[in-house]
């Protein structure tokens, strides 16, 4: 048996702050973007309190109009550029794709850090902006209200987002570097976890999208700070012109949020279930359809923009296509499930409330792709319910799952596994109950980023606060016995879950350098048949 | 069908695109919620049966069907295409207004909808309408975006500024309902709101009638035809520095890039406040621009003056102002 006295792991090698922030460790800096990306989560978290609590009542009666629009901008902010966007291809995948495909490390350690501090960088500059006195444009950033109408700090938190961009395409680029040159001996295209097809996919839309949504950011700055009429149609501008450029970018950047959870997915219900994953090169190619289809559906942000009755059906019928991949997924994990040895271990029940969150989020989104449902819902509540479905209930569900299971190889310590159990169905129920009146509201007509609503839509909204409260009463219970674990946790052993896959062939936590020996394989993934699990 | 007291969950149909655009809307449920159910149960049923509290048993080695591929990528590809087609013709229904619409005009700005009858009668966040008859809203913002949205009636669009955006409907009960604000639009974006008041059509001309002393569109627009000198170059006989105007309105005409554009309210707004954008082939650009200049209730009238002079001059002396423009 290992223990965890073996031999130094990677959190007892050195000690001290600067041999964590002058780390060039990928598990490390793993761990970093952990405790930034938490400190986004919470923050966010506070914001989404603030807009619940106010949407209590009908009046705008516990804080100005001028707040509220200020929390669900920053809300959307810290969610979406500092939590979803980061929170499994930084934290997760900075953590175990190296350990996953036998590399000490990844192909640019140096680069790895330098994308952490880029990352805090843009981070504080957007705390500035938010403290002295925060943002109102909302995260969309419309003009010409951002460019010319809104006397908030909108240049400074553009300036943090544009910074933070440059953190994502130096973690995509080193990805894909190292999945193409560091893969351990004998790892073919075809035996790599679905995990890292998942990042592979990510990174490249991370690398052709991001730069996009930089030069819009700073056309913006140009357009505010030096009046260039980019975007204003007095100075010949077209303000639909920010629209197209933001969702080119910001559309693709949905699956970069949505994505790695999916590859998270398909490594825990492999794991739990005792079996390969169904129809593997179909999940596979499906990640990598997502990310190239997911780069022509832009403008269905856009059905009521006044864009071309006739481009909108172009940009309805490719939504209506890349739907299809998402599609095969599912099907494929619930048949994974089929004549499984189902093992229901917490992260597993993680993963089974990802596929109801996910399923109702996916498919509602065809009523948004539906031309003739979208005008009428569109900018509704309906939208806010649907894509908090993907989000929240897919990308964070994913990545509570992602986060429990590999939790024992990060840390070296077990957590209470019923705590965990009981948190991901609060996080279940609360959640329904938080998001699905949304629907209901947003069919009846309820706009979007209203600070006061009529009165007869109360009730529903009073059930939506109240299922938020459920909602972050089980997140932290979550960080309680994380926490707990921390500290007072029994040693998880090399492979608690008795997983295959190489991330759990060494002790856990990891040697410095992930493995004594170079790990050499030679057979498929998930192989749980062929292989004789051993008790340890 | 009006909503019994108690928790509203479901919108009111009162045009004649509700119903169809609801329809689609069920479908859409039934889909997802047939796929939910299907998916939600089989994976609940197969974590309960093959569910083991013996980490070391292993599943059964399957690794996949071609044939269960191929069903669940094209059945769902055959469903989303479908919904597609489906959708787009409501689309085109809810975009496209009839011929014979009544029409009103429209200025979003931050944070109040003007509404502008072509009779002269304006009103702010209230909507005048009759049951029954198609009407047609053509608006613009004067700042940032706004949205015209009418729950009820199942149609919405953008206000942006430099553009005109329409939206039609046709009232199918009377009664008041919620207009809304839905593009975000600042401070008091959730107090962009107001109401529509659709009426029959008895008692919305009673409404005209009292409407003010306001004078009819067409007539300010006149008046500001002259004020602004349009009429010194837009001679009636075509004769003048710029084309003439008659009956221009719904026309094809050729421009000097080659080029032809149907003549609308976007093309006559674009070339009173840009004029050189897109020239009638023939002329010169001598034609000042008067953005800045002129409001967008000014270029409303103008436009309703231009439309007039579609019909001839007789029944033009004949219309009786109140009753609108048809």
């Amino acid at each position: 048996m290992t223990t965890r006295a073996d031999s130094p792991n990677f959190l007892n090698a050195s000690h001290g702050i600067a041999s964590w922030l002058l780390t060039k460790d990928h598990k490390r800096i793993g761990i970093m973007y952990l405790v930034a990306v938490g400190v986004a989560f919470i923050l966010g978290g506070v914001f989404a309190a603030g807009i619940r609590a106010e949407l209590a009542t009908p009046a705008g009666d516990l804080v100005s109009a001028d707040t509220y629009n200020k929390l669900f901008t920053m809300h959307g902010v810290a969610m979406v550029f500092f939590v979803l966007i980061p929170v499994v291809p930084a934290v997760l995948g900075n953590f175990v794709l190296p350990l996953m495909i036998g590399a000490k490390d990844v192909a640019f350690p140096k680069v790895n850090l330098l994308s952490w501090y880029i990352f805090v960088i843009g981070m504080i500059i957007t705390l500035y902006a938010m403290i002295t006195g925060g943002v109102d444009t909302g995260w969309t950033f419309y003009t010409p209200y951002s460019s010319t109408a809104s006397s908030t700090n909108v240049m400074a938190t553009g300036v943090g987002i544009f910074v933070t961009g440059f953190a994502s395409i130096l973690t995509g680029l080193n990805f894909l570097v190292t999945i193409h040159r560091m893969r351990a001996p004998g790892l073919t295209w075809f035996r790599l976890p679905l995990f890292v097809w998942s990042a592979y996919a990510t990174s490249l839309v991370n690398i052709l999208g991001t730069p996009v949504v930089a030069i819009t950011v700073l056309m913006l700055a140009m357009e505010r700070a030096l009046g260039f009429g980019i975007f204003d149609p007095e100075l010949g501008g077209d303000p639909v012109l920010f629209q197209h450029l933001f969702w080119f970018y910001s559309h693709p950047a949905v699956y970069i949020m949505i994505l790695p959870p999916m590859g998270v997915i398909s490594e825990v219900i492999a794991c739990f279930s005792r079996k390969p994953v169904f129809g593997y090169s179909f999940v596979a190619f499906s990640s990598l359809a997502i990310a190239v289809f997911g780069f022509l559906v832009w403008a269905h942000h856009m059905f009521v923009s006044g864009i071309s009755p006739y481009s909108a059906l172009v940009f309805s019928v490719l939504t209506f296509a890349v739907a299809v991949p998402s599609a095969v997924k599912t099907f494929n994990w619930t048949a994974t499930l089929y004549k499984g040895a189902i093992w229901l271990k917490s992260p597993m029940i993680w993963v089974l409330g990802f596929l109801g969150l996910f399923l109702i989020g996916g498919l509602t989104g065809l009523f948004l792709a539906s031309l003739g449902t979208d005008v009428h819902m569109h900018d509704t509540y309906f939208v806010v319910a649907h894509f908090h479905y993907i989000m929240v209930g897919g990308a964070i569900m994913g990545f509570m799952a992602g986060l429990h299971y590999w939790w024992p190889k990060m840390t070296g310590r077990m957590f209470n596994d019923v705590a965990a159990t009981v948190s991901a169905i609060l996080v279940f129920i609360g959640f329904n109950l938080t998001f699905f009146p949304q629907f209901v509201l947003g069919y009846l007509g309820m706009p979007r980023r209203y600070h006061m609503y009529p009165p007869e839509w109360q009730v529903l909204n009073v059930l939506s606060t109240g299922g938020s409260m459920v909602l972050g009463a089980a997140y932290t219970l979550v960080l309680i016995y994380l926490a707990w674990s921390l500290m007072k946790g029994k040693a998880a052993g090399a492979n608690p879950w008795l997983a295959t896959g190489l991330e759990w062939q060494t002790q856990s936590p990891p040697v410095l350098h992930n493995f004594d020996e170079q790990p050499v394989v030679t057979e498929e993934p998930y192989n749980y048949v062929g292989r004789e699990v051993k008790v340890v | 069908m009006q909503q019994p007291a108690g928790i509203p969950l479901f919108p009111e149909q009162a045009s004649t695109l509700a119903a169809s655009v609801d329809n689609l809307y069920f479908a859409i449920v039934a889909v997802t919620a047939f796929f939910t159910i299907v998916v939600s149960i089989a994976a609940v049923w197969f974590a309960i049966k093959y569910r083991t509290d013996d980490p070391t048993k292993v599943g059964e080695n399957i690794h996949g069907s071609l044939s269960l591929e191929i069903g669940w990528t094209l059945i769902p590809f055959v469903i989303a295409m479908g919904i597609f087609g489906w959708s787009a013709s409501v689309y085109f229904d809810i975009i496209r207004p009839p011929d014979q619409t009544l029409e009103i005009y429209s200025v979003g700005k931050r944070w109040m909808w003007k509404f502008q009858h072509v009779g002269g009668q304006s009103e702010i966040n209230e909507l005048h309408v009759p049951v029954g008859r198609p009407v047609k809203i053509t608006f613009t913002s004067e700042d940032v975006l706004h949205d015209l949205f009418i729950p009820v009636f199942r149609v919405k669009a953008d206000a942006i500024p430099g553009r005109y955006s329409t939206i039609w409907f046709e009232a199918t009960q009377t009664g008041e309902f919620h207009l809304f604000c839905a593009e975000y639009c600042g401070t008091n974006h959730s107090g962009m709101i107001g109401r529509v008041v659709v009426m029959e059509p008895a008692e919305y001309q009673d409404w005209l009638a009292g409407g003010g002393t306001d004078l009819p569109l067409e007539v300010r627009g006149e008046q500001l035809f002259q004020e602004l000198a349009c009429n010194t170059c837009h001679l009636e006989n075509g004769t003048g520095r710029g084309p003439s105007l008659e009956r221009v309105f719904g026309s094809q005409v050729a421009l000097t890039n080659g080029a032809t554009v149907n003549v609308d309210e976007s093309y006559l707004r674009e070339s009173i406040l840009n004029p050189q954008a897109k020239l009638v082939s023939g002329y010169g650009p001598q034609m000042p621009t008067f953005q800045g200049l002129v409001s967008e209730e000014s270029v409303m009238a103008l436009i309703e003056y231009v439309k007039s002079l579609d019909a001839p001059a007789a029944a033009r002396l004949d219309a009786t102002p109140a009753a609108g423009n048809d």
